[in-house]
């Protein structure tokens, strides 16, 4: 078993921690987040060209040329492959795809739209709540079932742990204006419930110290049980990774966002069960008679 | 906790080899039905359409009041109760009515038997909210009146809907509904949905009126402009035939003109309605009338009185066809939008399910050496019980006919990295316990039971999350929330079932040597 004084950083962890936090807060707030056409409305568009000459800034150009609104154009893995965003949705016109492919095919040779999603406002600011409303709902189930599982300070820690990873987890997303759409509320889900899954394998471990020693102060014992603990902390992080760096190199583009943040959440995850969870119960004063108090009521 | 009976170990492996029997059968082609499941592609995999249409009742609900008016005037006529100063301010009828009918009036409307105004017990509400203001009354749709107008027309459109997607001939499509005014329809393996789409977007509402030759018809007159927007002509607003009547349409060559047509045929009704307007009619011009654009306007020659006809108007057989399909299928009582579009190409989905599968079998192959790396042996059962429980994930999913999308392709891959950490949390354990306990089958014992409950708490709080996922996702995301749920159930069974058992096995018999794990 490994004997890391991981108690000696609490505090300057916690600093690291709370300046990226603040830092993910300002983004959040002043520039926020890159929301694609699920949750801003408008047209996405995923085409393959014929003609290799083709660069971004001809199709910028063909595109512009439609009055589409705000139109942007990226490269998309292969060569040949773009996607083209841009604000115009039109529902009442059902030809409206088709003009577009007919006027591009036009200008810069044939085009093969490979995927089409074209989203109108009423449905985005729906997704966008029903996205919203999910993690919030999310977040509540765990409070719920780590509350009746464990004495409030570990509630409390678990939470605060998993709203720090989802803060930074979408605070880099903003700083690299990475596109938020909804198979990043997905990952953000999934990195609540991995992030917990994590605190909870480590305060498990807390509360039996809790009983086991009779006279080892709280910070003491929380490093005692990050080190019991440690070794499969890290296997699991480790196969998790792995499953996701696979997804993230050969999953194909459309999954590069989703698994990029997995592996955000999932690194951000274990460390805030390390270093925010266990603070939390220190500076709570957790001590044996927490425990024993709740199992005499 | 190591103790199996014979009959538990041959359940699970029974078990466990139904289920990957069913993950093979996705592979293989068998013709008994029962044996050969398929797990569906969704979407995003096997290419197609996704069209969420949002009906726009507004046209409707003007037509219901309008047509209440009518009711109205006629009924309270018969009564000999005196109305009057109709109007309609946006869809609020107006009316007033004479000092002393005021109460009698309102009895009428407010009456739980009333004719006018129908009451529906089930919602202790009248189709209409009566509002007076001394002598003037005023009639606004209820909410459940509204609820009730709704449904009906979303009823009405789905079955046209239904109708037009089958006539096009895609395979399975999917049509539900979705709340009380969209429809959702998914069109799986189709190339191109701009055909489905330019025929969903139609009402096509079809009429026949006489074009006015002069502007003092009794039913009043109405500007139209012609399909092509050539030109504009008065019309009569008296509707001498409407679409319901059709019984049939096709597209067809017109011997003379060497044109493409339409040509159709009228129930009996529309036959002698159509013989008797066009022998009244003979010189006039009949237009025809599609979603208020005149496609065409022949003069009548003779009385028409066989209850068949022919619509004329630049067609190619393309759009003949699309106009006979869209008459024969009936028009919908309000237009379609389309708010939701999402498209994927048959080669895209294929190339997503080779990324899916490549980076499964990557991710698949480092977890495992991985393993081998970190326990050895155990790490072999470790693996084992990884993969039944992949077998056994996809197994379920093809036995339960769940579809998979890409990001549920993405479920499974996680699932296979964090389905090892039961096995790891046990095994840790098992290490820790070995150091107090010489006993190796005491202290194998004592790691799977103290690590249990840590081990539920960890699953729980990841099905908590998936659930909530299934409930609030759609579409692809709701294929990784059935992933990712399914594969904690298979994963829990991997661990305290099969790698439980291998794990026994190997300790009873290696139980004499040194430093088992």
């Amino acid at each position: 078993m490994s004997n890391i004084s991981f108690n000696k950083f609490y505090r300057k962890f916690n600093i690291l921690s709370l300046v990226l936090i603040v830092i993910s807060l300002v983004f959040l707030i002043f520039k926020g987040l890159n929301y694609g056409v699920d949750f801003k409305g408008g047209t996405l568009i995923e085409l393959r060209t014929t003609d290799k000459t083709n660069n971004i800034s001809l199709i910028r150009d063909s595109f512009n040329q439609m009055n589409l609104g705000d139109v942007s154009v990226k490269k998309f893995g292969n060569e040949t492959d773009y996607i083209v965003k841009f604000e115009k949705q039109n529902s009442n016109d059902p030809e409206f795809i088709k003009n577009i492919q007919n006027k591009l095919s036009s200008s810069i040779g044939d085009v093969d739209f490979r995927r089409v999603e074209n989203v109108g406002p009423k449905v985005s600011s729906e997704l966008l709540k029903s996205g919203i409303i999910a993690i919030t709902l999310s977040l509540a189930a765990m409070l719920l079932y780590i509350w009746i599982r464990f004495e409030w300070q570990f509630s409390l820690g678990a939470i605060l742990a998993i709203f720090h990873d989802v803060i930074i987890t979408l605070g880099i997303f903003s700083i690299f204006s990475l596109e938020i759409n909804l198979s990043i509320v997905a990952a953000v889900l999934t990195i609540v419930g991995y992030s917990m899954n994590d605190t909870v394998v480590i305060f498990d471990r807390v509360r039996e110290n809790l009983r086991k020693y009779s006279d080892i102060k709280i910070f003491e014992l929380t490093n005692i049980s990050i080190n019991e603990t440690l070794s499969r902390t890290i296997i699991t992080s480790v196969t998790t990774l792995l499953a996701l760096f696979s997804i993230y190199l050969f999953g194909g583009e459309i999954l590069k966002g989703f698994s990029l943040a997995m592996i955000l959440g999932v690194i951000f995850g274990t460390y805030s069960s390390i270093y925010i969870a266990n603070p939390i119960l220190v500076a709570l004063n957790v001590s044996q008679r927490t425990i024993v108090k709740e199992e005499k009521d | 906790m190591l103790y199996f009976s014979k009959l538990r170990i041959i359940s699970v492996i029974v078990f466990t080899v139904i289920f990957s029997y069913f993950a093979f059968s996705n592979f293989v082609k068998f013709d008994d039905k029962f044996f050969s499941k398929n797990i569906n592609l969704g979407l995003d995999l096997q290419g197609g359409s996704y069209l969420l249409l949002e009906i726009d009742n507004r046209p409707v609900i003007t037509q219901k009041v309008q047509a209440k008016i009518i009711e109205l005037k006629r009924y309270f006529k018969e009564k000999k109760i005196t109305l009057k100063n109709f109007s309609l301010k946006g869809d609020t009828i107006l009316f007033e009515t004479t000092d002393n009918e005021i109460e009698n009036v309102k009895n009428i409307l407010n009456d739980k038997e009333s004719d006018v105004n129908t009451y529906y017990p089930t919602y202790k509400s009248h189709e209409f909210d009566v509002l007076e203001d001394g002598n003037l009354f005023s009639l606004n749709y209820s909410r459940y009146g509204l609820v009730l107008l709704k449904n009906s027309s979303l009823d009405q459109a789905i079955e046209i809907v239904r109708r037009r997607v089958d006539e096009v001939g895609t395979n399975e499509p999917n049509i539900l509904k979705r709340g009380n005014d969209r429809i959702l329809v998914e069109l799986p393996g189709l190339d191109d949905p701009n055909r489905i789409k330019s025929l969903l977007g139609k009402t096509a509402n079809l009429t026949f009126q006489f074009i006015s030759q002069n502007n003092e018809e009794s039913f009043g007159t109405e500007k139209l402009s012609f399909e092509d927007g050539s030109r504009d002509a008065i019309v009569s607003k008296r509707i001498i035939l409407s679409g319901d009547n059709l019984v049939d349409a096709k597209p067809t060559m017109n011997s003379q003109t060497n044109e493409t047509v339409v040509s159709f045929s009228l129930d009996r009704v529309g036959a002698k309605k159509f013989g008797k307007a066009t022998s009244t009619g003979v010189g006039k011009q009949l237009a025809i009338v599609l979603d208020g654009k005149i496609i065409s306007a022949p003069s009548v020659r003779e009385p028409i009185i066989g209850g068949s006809g022919q619509i004329s108007g630049d067609f190619t057989f393309q759009s003949a066809t699309d106009l006979a399909l869209l008459l024969r299928s009936g028009a919908l009582p309000a237009p379609l939008n389309i708010i939701e579009e999402r498209t994927v190409g048959p080669d895209l989905g294929q190339d997503s399910i080779d990324a899916g599968i490549l980076s499964l079998f990557i991710g698949f192959l480092l977890v495992i050496l991985f393993m081998i790396y970190k326990y050895r042996a155990f790490g072999l059962i470790a693996n084992l019980a990884l993969v039944s429980n992949l077998f056994l994930l996809i197994g379920i999913l093809t036995l339960f006919e769940a579809t998979l999308t890409l990001p549920g392709i993405a479920g499974i891959i996680l699932t296979v990295g964090m389905a090892v950490d039961a096995n790891v949390l046990i095994f840790e354990r098992i290490k820790e316990e070995t150091k107090n306990e010489k006993n190796p089958i005491i202290a194998f014992d004592a790691g799977y039971t103290k690590s249990r409950t840590t081990i539920l708490d960890a699953n729980i709080t990841t099905l908590i999350a998936a659930f909530i996922l299934f409930f609030m996702g759609s579409g692809p995301v709701k294929g990784f929330s059935v992933t990712l749920g399914v594969g904690i159930l298979t994963t829990l069974f991997s661990v305290y079932f099969i790698a439980r058992l291998l794990t026994s096995l190997y300790v009873v018999k290696n139980k004499d040597k040194e430093q088992l794990l």
